[in-house]
């Protein structure tokens, strides 16, 4: 399994890999906002927690319809269900490799990009944490989506359809834990709620995503 | 290791396509599947490779046995020969991809990206595979698909050893491999049409 790793981490970073398509579309939503919103701080910074959620929910979306349908097409994903990983442990390390070149770079990037959008000072630590819990769920409800849309010509559009609900209690929870900490309220529950649904995804949807590729391939 | 089949059915898309297939592969041995396109030899194949459910009947030997390959060979584009191989290497638990790079002769070829090879080379790359698998039983869906006769008889030797070292090979192909081999028609287990149900006359 740490080979499957290797091998998807090594394709995301090619040419043609998408390693930066999701870092760029963060930028770019980041980058344009204070345009259309105009110069005011206190506006830029009271919404800034929203933006940079929802932002980075979008770029998740974006690559999601490539962790497995690239599998699928070139015949990869009737090979690796043949072989000696369990489809369980596929679905886990393809949304770890999804996290690690789409939910990370997002992490580590919005720190700057809250620059840009004027967040206040005591909220950047929330910001990490939030996204640093927060995202894995992205990757993992994700790969559940993508599972249940392998084998559709085109996808994508349904994809996003089954996913984005599944997203919205990441979204509240992310947000409201990094608008809690601009204000110096208590971050504790938001962020509990945000493990928790992390945690629960992590547990349960690799099954269902396995499953529901299993029948895909018939 | 040895294969047997027992009155099986397989099912495409919701229809029954063949039914009663009975054969037995026994250690050693090559069995060719031919029978005309559409009668339901992928299907088959895939059924034994575990990849879809049987309508009826048993199929003996563990998908764990199977090592399949489809008519897609499953390369990354971006991969060169030698992390293709290597991949699939370290996925089936072995380590050793010389042999099968000496077998398909793709020891020159090793450092190229899978995507600037030739379609038979990538052919080729995609039944090395097999051999890094370490598996007894071969399912193998047309698998001399633009092979040149020279890779045929390579491809031929591949099964040859295997066989040798105790393996076994089931076929779905239409060209003459040279190999000591029992064929099964799969024309006369064709599934009978769906019997109409008379709902139609009952209701009328």
């Amino acid at each position: 399994m740490i080979a499957l790793l290797i091998r998807d981490l090594r394709l995301a970073i090619r040419t043609g890999g998408g390693f930066g398509l999701g870092l760029a579309f963060f930028l770019i939503i980041a980058v344009l906002v204070p345009f259309g919103v105009g110069p005011d701080s206190a506006i830029l910074g009271r919404i800034a927690p929203g933006i940079l959620w929802v932002g980075a929910l979008l770029s998740c979306l974006l690559s999601l319809d490539r962790i497995f349908a690239l599998d699928f097409e070139d015949g990869s994903l009737d090979l690796l269900a043949t072989a000696p990983i369990p489809l369980e442990g596929l679905v886990g390390v393809k949304a770890i490799s999804h996290w690690l070149t789409t939910g990370l770079p997002l992490t580590l990037a919005a720190p700057v990009l809250g620059l840009l959008l004027s967040l206040p000072e005591d909220a950047y630590p929330w910001l990490i944490a939030s996204l640093l819990i927060g995202t894995p769920a992205l990757s993992f409800i994700g790969a559940f989506g993508a599972s249940l849309t392998v084998g559709i010509k085109r996808g994508g559009l349904l994809l996003s359809l089954l996913v984005l609900p599944l997203y919205v209690p990441t979204l509240i929870f992310g947000a409201e834990t990094i608008r809690r900490g601009a204000e110096g309220l208590a971050t504790t529950t938001p962020l509990i709620m945000l493990g928790a649904i992390t945690l629960g995804t992590l547990a349960v949807l690799p099954f269902a995503a396995a499953a529901a590729i299993r029948v895909n391939l018939r | 290791m040895e294969l047997q089949v027992l009155d099986l059915g397989v099912i495409r898309g919701g229809v029954p396509i063949l039914e009663g297939v009975s054969f037995t592969l026994a250690a050693g041995h090559v069995l060719l599947l031919r029978g005309p396109n559409g009668i339901g030899k992928t299907t088959l194949l895939r059924t034994i490779a575990g990849l879809q459910p049987a309508l009826s009947g048993e199929v003996s030997l563990d998908p764990e046995a199977v090592a399949y390959a489809a008519h897609a060979d499953g390369l990354k584009a971006t991969l060169t020969v030698r992390e293709n191989l290597v991949f699939w290497a370290q996925v089936y638990g072995t380590s050793d991809i010389a042999p099968a790079l000496a077998a398909f002769e793709l020891q020159p070829l090793i450092d190229r990206p899978a995507q600037n090879l030739s379609a038979g080379q990538k052919r080729r790359l995609g039944l090395a595979r097999l051999l890094v698998t370490g598996r007894p039983l071969w399912v193998l869906d047309e698998p001399t698909v633009s092979l040149d006769t020279a890779a045929v008889a390579m491809f031929a030797a591949a099964v040859r050893a295997h066989c040798a070292a105790g393996g076994s090979a089931l076929i779905a192909t239409h060209i003459d491999l040279g190999l000591d081999s029992d064929t099964l028609d799969l024309a006369p287990f064709k599934a009978k049409a769906p019997a109409q149900d008379g709902f139609d006359e009952a209701f009328l």
